[in-house]
């Protein structure tokens, strides 16, 4: 139902809360100094080193492998070189910002507007229940199961290829394989960033106060003097942060390009499967690994934009 | 929290880290085990008289039950009945993993489950992922060895070719024009239709198509070069589909026209009677034909079920099957001398214009440098 | 925060803005899953049946590939619960200055994609098969890593719901130890939190597709990419019996939490799905 890591997002209501320096009840940690014994930093030891164990040490071996020679380990640049001058891996890295980038905000633009309207409603209704649980389901769908309901759609025997062909006369060949083109993707991409953008953004939309509304109207403006001075301005920080959290979403995706493209590498993730399974490139395997940090270092940059975007809008939320 | 209390976690943090990394690379990898206490006696046995004859043999692989083969699509020169006709005849159970692995996926398979009862007895390969990999496979001769000829084995046995076929066009006739040559692809009648069975780097059929590709437009089996290049246009005009045929595409409809070996395609006429019009052509003097070869694997967990296998798929019995497969079996000619070969299904076999090229062994391997090199970038 | 009751009457536009939203984006979302059932009951001549459906145990490797995955599914919720929720309530009660190390680490495996690390978990599971032998239960150690993000919100909102550090210091000075206060106090108390934590948890693995298919394991995903290249009305029918598994799952949690709707509002199971501005 998800795509695990690759779309990690469907929690994002919480996560777009972002830097918790809100009050909360409760002394946390306890008040008597007594019952803090030394060693009490123990505690912690066992998750840190599962966690040292099983996610640093293999992102340890990748940074520290995309910087070796792959048969003598000596380090070397050459490997990050060929990544930022091989025509193919620099195509790869725009395919992959690219279709991140229009798809989140495909995504974005969509996803708040249907978060929006979702809001409009009764909070405690059935309707809106369904709504955020299936968001919560989509947006998790995983990449093969959406590959496949996307060829069940717009595949060559998809429903909508056949319909087209009865009604309209379009030609099935052509109509059904712009699912595996750049565009195709990018349709199938939006499919789950839509409802990440509304978890994400429904608690934004949630926190606008209807007294903000009234005093608006009360002052004269109408919409559009409400949403372009009091709701935009507000809202535009989780916006914003939403979009950066498809991007990455997006970005960082394997399973849906991996099910409907078997040949052929225009994102990052997918040339990165090519070194994994293709080891008759002797003397390259280090080149995955130089990929691999590409894409870290590319996830890294958006999400430091985007904590510090929640720590610069987290006043407005805080009210 | 105070610096004090900082500092402590931190020194903590540090102290497991630096043991953690030590211990690391002290250890390196772990030591490999190995399933059986004992090493298997057939393990290392070069031939059957070698284990104490078939019989031996025979008993031994009963003995073991199991067999794991992988990348063996039933619909691929009659793999489907000849799992099931060794079954039959032997009673050991089959496990076939990845049916629609490409020779790569074979040996990647092969290293990841080193070790486990999982691993891949037998492999069915290309010649350039085999040439690639020789270290991986234990020397084997069957009884049938000396009749095979000395062009088509490796001299200690590690592989051994198997069938062939030849490159073709299957087209879906109710859906587009028959092409004629290979070059008929790139008209727009084409556009969204072809398929290209399996990634040129890492699969037999795959290359070899590139390589009829090249025939078609002056170069061949030392230049692979107009063969990227055919491919290259033929994404760039929108007519190739980034999808591997499979027998599901073809019955969808989803690949209406599909480069690959003849035995493949003329399995998909049968498979869709009555549905599709599904149509084969060898383009005339673009003949391509590469043989496949049968290898042990060196670490099977399975070795005498492993051994007895490759009998089974070299006794007339077995290459019969292959034949009615529409693949031509490595040892047809010796066959028809005497007698045992399927005489209908010999009759039944495609027609074939020109002469057809089988690539060396250093002209897969400049061939398979070349792509490396170039087929990604071409059809990006 | 409550929507506005007495409007309506003059805001027919505004309606009328939303109800075109609902449809065109509730069709564009809709229109795959419906084709998806479509396309798993589709007959010869247009004709429906239900023959994908009844193949699928036809398929001996996607059942197991369903029961691999379900295993999976509850050996992560187990890792979690034992790893990260102790974790958690220790630090929550007895070292708030680690929060933002654990917050910062449990949001790492975001930064740091699963096609990224599978290309450095090799060695790691080199030395796991050593242990444990050549079973795909041996993912559930990295899915807990990958669960981490979720379910390090969820019970995170949990815990700041309720006042666990009173009750803790409370139920200790009445003589109860450590594990006693945290399964007779807080567990209890954070209940609903675990409840959404554990089904984030299920659907990701059961979803999980890069991992697996990168290390050569018959997931449930990776069976039906499989299958799918032989026989796609059988997985299409699987896919959508998945997704709808979770769609109920994910409902009736969170219409169980809404009957608790009197207490604080973050103690519901889908809070940290929809975030909430209060803490």
């Amino acid at each position: 139902m998800t795509q695990g890591a690759d779309f990690p997002l469907a929690d994002a209501g919480a996560l777009a809360r972002g830097a918790d320096d809100t009050p909360r009840p409760g002394r946390p940690g306890g008040g008597l100094k007594s019952f803090r014994p030394k060693g009490r930093h123990l505690g912690v030891v066992p998750f840190f080193v599962y966690v040292a164990i099983f996610l640093l040490w293999p992102t340890i071996i990748v940074i520290v492998g995309a910087f070796q020679n792959s048969s003598t380990g000596a380090l070397t640049f050459s490997n990050i070189t060929a990544v930022f001058t091989g025509s193919t891996y620099l195509q790869a890295f725009w395919g992959s910002i690219r279709l991140s980038g229009e798809t989140a905000i495909a995504g974005g633009v969509l996803g708040a507007l249907l978060a929006w309207a979702v809001a409009e409603g009764n909070p405690d209704g059935i309707f809106r229940r369904q709504i955020v649980a299936m968001s919560g389901v989509l947006a998790q769908f995983g990449g093969v199961m959406l590959a496949f309901a996307f060829l069940a759609t717009f595949g060559y025997a998809g429903v909508v290829t056949l319909t087209l062909h009865r009604v309209a006369g379009v030609n099935p060949i052509t109509s059904g394989s712009w699912i595996y083109s750049f565009t195709g993707l990018a349709v199938v991409y939006t499919f789950f960033q839509i409802p990440l953008m509304v978890l994400i953004f429904l608690p934004a939309v949630d926190g606008l106060k209807v007294e903000w509304r009234e005093a608006s109207d009360n002052l004269g403006g109408g919409s559009w003097a409400y949403w372009r001075y009091v709701a935009g301005p507000i809202l535009a920080p989780a916006f914003v942060g939403g979009l950066l959290l498809l991007f990455v979403s997006a970005f960082s995706a394997y399973a849906t390009a991996a099910a409907l493209i078997s040949q052929g590498s225009p994102i990052v993730p997918l040339q990165i499967r090519t070194f994994l399974t293709s080891e008759v490139v002797l003397g390259q395997a280090n080149m995955g690994k130089a990929l691999a940090f590409g894409m870290v270092v590319v996830v890294a940059v958006v999400m430091t934009l985007y904590a510090w975007l929640q720590r610069r809008g987290a006043k407005w939320q805080a009210k | 929290m105070s610096s004090l209390r900082k500092f402590g976690l931190a020194a903590v943090l540090a102290v497991l880290a630096a043991s953690l990394f030590l211990f690391v690379a002290a250890c390196g990898s772990p030591p490999s085990s190995s399933s059986n206490s004992s090493p298997n006696p057939a393990a290392t046995a070069t031939s059957a008289s070698a284990f104490g004859g078939m019989d031996a043999l025979i008993t031994a692989a009963k003995k073991e039950g199991t067999l794991n083969v992988i990348a063996l699509p039933p619909s691929w020169a009659n793999y489907g009945e000849m799992l099931s006709a060794f079954t039959a005849k032997y009673g050991i159970k089959i496990n076939s993993a990845q049916p629609d692995g490409s020779s790569q996926d074979e040996i990647n398979a092969a290293k990841q489950l080193k070790g486990t009862d999982r691993a891949p007895d037998v492999f069915d390969i290309g010649s350039n992922v085999a040439i690639a990999n020789v270290s991986m496979f234990a020397p084997y001769q069957v009884a049938e060895w000396s009749d095979i000829p000395a062009n088509l084995k490796d001299p200690n046995g590690v592989w051994v070719s198997n069938y062939t076929g030849f490159m073709s066009i299957g087209y879906d006739a109710g859906k587009v024009p028959a092409p004629k040559t290979v070059n008929d692809l790139l008209k727009p009648a084409y556009k969204g239709a072809v398929a290209l069975n399996g990634n040129p780097t890492q699969a037999s059929a795959g290359f070899n198509g590139v390589v009829m590709a090249a025939m078609a437009n002056g170069g061949g089996a030392d230049n692979l070069a107009p063969g990227v290049d055919f491919f290259s246009k033929l994404k760039k005009a929108g007519n190739l589909l980034p999808v591997d045929p499979t027998p599901a595409t073809i019955a969808s409809g989803q690949t209406p026209v599909v480069i690959d070996w003849d035995y493949n395609n003329v399995a998909q006429t049968a498979a869709n009677k009555g549905k599709l019009n599904w149509k084969t052509v060898v383009p005339a003097n673009e003949v391509v034909a590469a043989y496949y070869n049968e290898a042990v694997n060196v670490d099977a967990p399975h070795s005498a079920a492993a051994r007895l296998w490759e009998e089974f798929v070299y006794s007339p019995e077995g290459q019969n099957i292959w034949l009615k497969g529409a693949a031509h079996p490595v040892l047809a000619d010796v066959m028809i001398k005497n007698g045992t070969i399927d005489k209908a299904a010999l009759a039944a076999l495609p027609k074939v214009v020109g002469t057809p090229v089988v690539l060396t062994q250093a002209q897969l391997a400049t061939g398979q440098t070349y792509l490396l090199a170039n087929w990604t970038k071409a059809v990006q | 925060m409550a929507r506005r009751a007495g409007h309506r009457g003059r805001d027919w536009p505004r309606t009328l803005v939303r109800w075109t939203i609902l449809v065109v984006i509730g069709a564009y979302l809709l229109v795959p899953l419906l084709s998806m059932l479509e396309f798993s009951t589709r007959g010869v001549n247009s004709s429906r049946t239900a023959q994908a459906w009844a193949a699928i145990s036809s398929y001996p490797q996607m059942l197991t590939g369903i029961a691999v995955s379900l295993e999976l599914a509850v050996l992560t919720v187990l890792g979690m619960l034992c790893l990260l929720v102790p974790t958690m309530v220790w630090v929550h009660l007895r070292l708030p200055g680690v929060r933002r190390v654990m917050e910062f680490v449990c949001l790492l495996p975001l930064t740091i994609p699963a096609i990224v690390l599978v290309v450095g978990l090799s060695p790691v599971f080199a030395w796991l098969t050593y242990f444990f032998g050549d079973t795909p239960l041996v993912l559930a150690f990295v899915f807990v890593v990958l669960v981490l993000p979720y379910a390090y919100r969820s019970v995170d909102a949990g815990l700041r719901a309720v006042d666990i550090a009173t009750l803790s210091e409370a139920a200790q000075g009445l003589g109860a130890s450590w594990w006693g206060v945290l399964f007779r106090i807080v567990i209890p108390s954070i209940r609903g939190a675990l409840l959404s934590a554990a089904v984030l948890s299920i659907a990701l693995v059961m979803g999980e597709y890069t991992i697996a298919s990168l290390l050569n394991y018959n997931t449930l995903q990776v069976v039906l990419y499989q299958v799918g290249l032989q026989d796609a009305p059988v997985s299409v029918a699987v896919s959508l019996a998945a997704l709808m598994f979770g769609f109920i799952l994910l409902f009736v949690v969170s219409s169980a939490g809404g009957r608790r709707r009197g207490a604080v509002r973050e103690e519901t199971p889908l809070a940290p799905l929809e975030g909430g501005l209060q803490s």
